[in-house]
């Protein structure tokens, strides 16, 4: 089929280029420039002088130890929604009867959970468990808010693998343990992906759990550690804006090597 | 069935039980340090006599329909434009991506400078807008620039959900409509916008969940001001909570957007048709 170019989308891509564009560049911009020419210039000037003193102070306030401490979360948050999350989707699609279907609306449900509403007792759970001020106290309550979309995604994958297969596996004695191992893990290989990429996303994104359940400077993740650093450095926007790239800088290397796996994750999310 | 039950203890420990303690506890007076006293039915009657509450509730949905309204009609557009296999689009996809990379603190805070009335973008265009220009110095205005923000955080998210929909889209659909004489406008309305009927749906709920959810956005962005002109509910639950140590009421706030979001959900569940729990790969 022969393609006409799209002149109307075309010309409307370019101004949405422009919409994320110039705040992107407006951001790096001001990171590498020093205070003085800021105030003149603006966010949007052309650049004058560069500088990287900007992201020395940022360094020296503790990020590369902020940035560590939400590696450390999202890696540990996705280990657990994948070890609770991919047995619960395989019961979910192989169970029959009410209880399975009880325990799939139960994720359903859990889906419009609003973190912020539930933050009161989760605190005393955390605190009861002493877990306060630990990175497990955000790791914990994140997978736990994760494992409904998980769950989702999961059974939706799982779900696409023809019945013959199990029947297959099962007539040749394979117990349930080795179906999930050499089945259908290895099948939803896509989905389970997805759940990785999107809990990682969300574990990285986090704010009010940390917020809520860590206090002191060895557990702050970088999401709040630049929160304290508004406070900290109000008036020095350059340093501000260096700050808000450095916490990026972790994901932008994601991206750059290995942007199909991230953006085919983050596809997935929507199901077919 | 016994595979399940490892995550379902976990879930029932870090999100179910606490669903029913926060409902306990809005029956309750509670500071933080001392018991809990029941208090029966005060901090529902004070609820109903809240004039603060009436307001956040429609901050609450007026964000979440403007956030719809905008990310929804942009998303969805540029997502079948970006579904294009042209080597242009593929390029510009690329560079659409990057807001994603960001956090939300990070957003709001990049957002709050560019928006300051004294060194941001307003002050640099005080010829056109006049001086003393503060976006976020009126409540409409805070408004308008959360959607904005949250808008522009969020889009390519959305956008990325449908590119993936419409490559789906079997393009015997389109070749038949253009044997047919179908233009682009009405290929649009008539194939690929019913063909994105399940993305639509599943992007909406994220909408949804994220608009009830946004808390670090209106605390980074405008801390719910001006005054407590954009306090939504989790944030007035928030400031309850942890800034006045008011818990008991503040369980009460978080109480009703519980059931605010769980009403959503079960209507955008019964819709969608979700819970049939069929593969989409059945009857192909």
């Amino acid at each position: 089929m022969r393609i006409r170019p799209n002149y109307v989308a075309g010309l409307a891509a370019v101004v949405w280029l422009l919409i994320i564009g110039v705040p992107l560049y407006a951001l790096l911009n001001t990171a590498l420039q020093p205070q003085s020419t800021y105030t003149d210039g603006g966010p949007v000037s052309l650049p004058s002088t560069v500088t990287f003193e900007n992201f020395v102070t940022v360094v020296q306030s503790g990020f590369p130890l902020y940035l560590w401490n939400t590696f450390l979360v999202a890696v540990l948050t996705v280990a657990i929604v994948l070890i609770l999350g991919i047995p619960i989707s395989y019961a979910v699609v192989r169970g029959r009867g009410w209880l399975t279907r009880g325990v799939f609306r139960l994720f359903l449900l859990g889906l419009a959970i609003p973190s912020q509403a539930v933050i009161i007792p989760l605190f005393l759970v955390v605190n009861g468990l002493g877990l306060y001020d630990s990175l497990w106290g955000i790791v914990l309550p994140t997978a736990a808010f994760a494992l409904p979309v998980s769950v989702l995604v999961l059974s939706g994958g799982m779900r696409d693998i023809s019945v013959s297969l199990y029947e297959a596996m099962a007539l040749d004695g394979a117990h349930p343990a080795r179906i999930l191992r050499e089945l259908v893990i290895p099948l939803s290989r896509s989905s389970i992906a997805t759940t990785c990429v999107f809990t990682a996303l969300q574990a990285w994104n986090g704010f009010l759990f940390p917020l809520i359940m860590t206090q002191s400077d060895e557990t702050k993740v970088v999401t709040l550690g630049l929160y304290n650093f508004v406070s900290e450095y109000e008036a020095n926007v350059p340093a501000l804006m260096a700050a808000v790239l450095m916490s990026a800088i972790p994901i932008l290397v994601v991206y750059l090597f290995a942007r199909r796996s991230l953006v085919m994750g983050l596809m997935g999310a929507g199901g077919k | 069935m016994v595979w399940a039950v490892p995550g379902l203890v976990f879930f029932l420990i870090f999100a179910i039980a606490p669903m029913a303690g926060i409902v306990y506890l809005s029956f309750t007076s509670w500071d933080g340090l001392n018991a809990p006293q029941f208090t029966a039915l005060d901090n529902w009657s004070r609820f109903a006599g809240d004039s603060q509450i009436v307001q956040s509730t429609i901050v609450t949905a007026a964000l979440l329909v403007g956030n719809i309204a905008v990310q929804a009609p942009i998303s969805i557009l540029l997502g079948v434009w970006s579904a294009g296999r042209q080597r242009n689009r593929a390029v510009l996809s690329a560079i659409f991506f990057l807001p994603l990379l960001l956090s939300t603190a990070a957003t709001a805070i990049m957002w709050r400078q560019l928006l300051d009335p004294n060194f941001g973008v307003p002050s640099k265009l005080a010829v056109l807008l006049g001086s003393d220009t503060d976006p976020l110095g009126t409540q409409n205005g805070a408004i308008a620039c959360l959607i904005i923000v949250t808008s522009w955080q969020f889009i390519p998210f959305h956008t990325l959900l449908y590119q993936g929909a419409a490559r789906a889209i079997p393009p015997t659909l389109y070749q038949a409509a253009s044997i047919d004489g179908a233009g682009r406008v009405r290929q649009f309305f008539h194939i690929t916008l019913p063909q994105l009927r399940n993305t639509i749906i599943t992007s909406t709920t994220f909408m949804v969940v994220g608009g009830l959810t946004a808390f670090d956005i209106v605390l980074l962005l405008t801390n719910g001001g001006p005054g407590t002109d954009t306090a939504i509910l989790p944030f007035a639950m928030y400031q309850t909570a942890f800034r006045t140590y008011d818990y008991g009421y503040a369980s009460a706030i978080a109480t009703f957007l519980l059931l605010l979001a769980t009403g959503t959900s079960l209507v955008l569940v019964k819709v969608s048709g979700y819970d049939k729990m069929t593969s989409t790969l059945e009857g192909l």
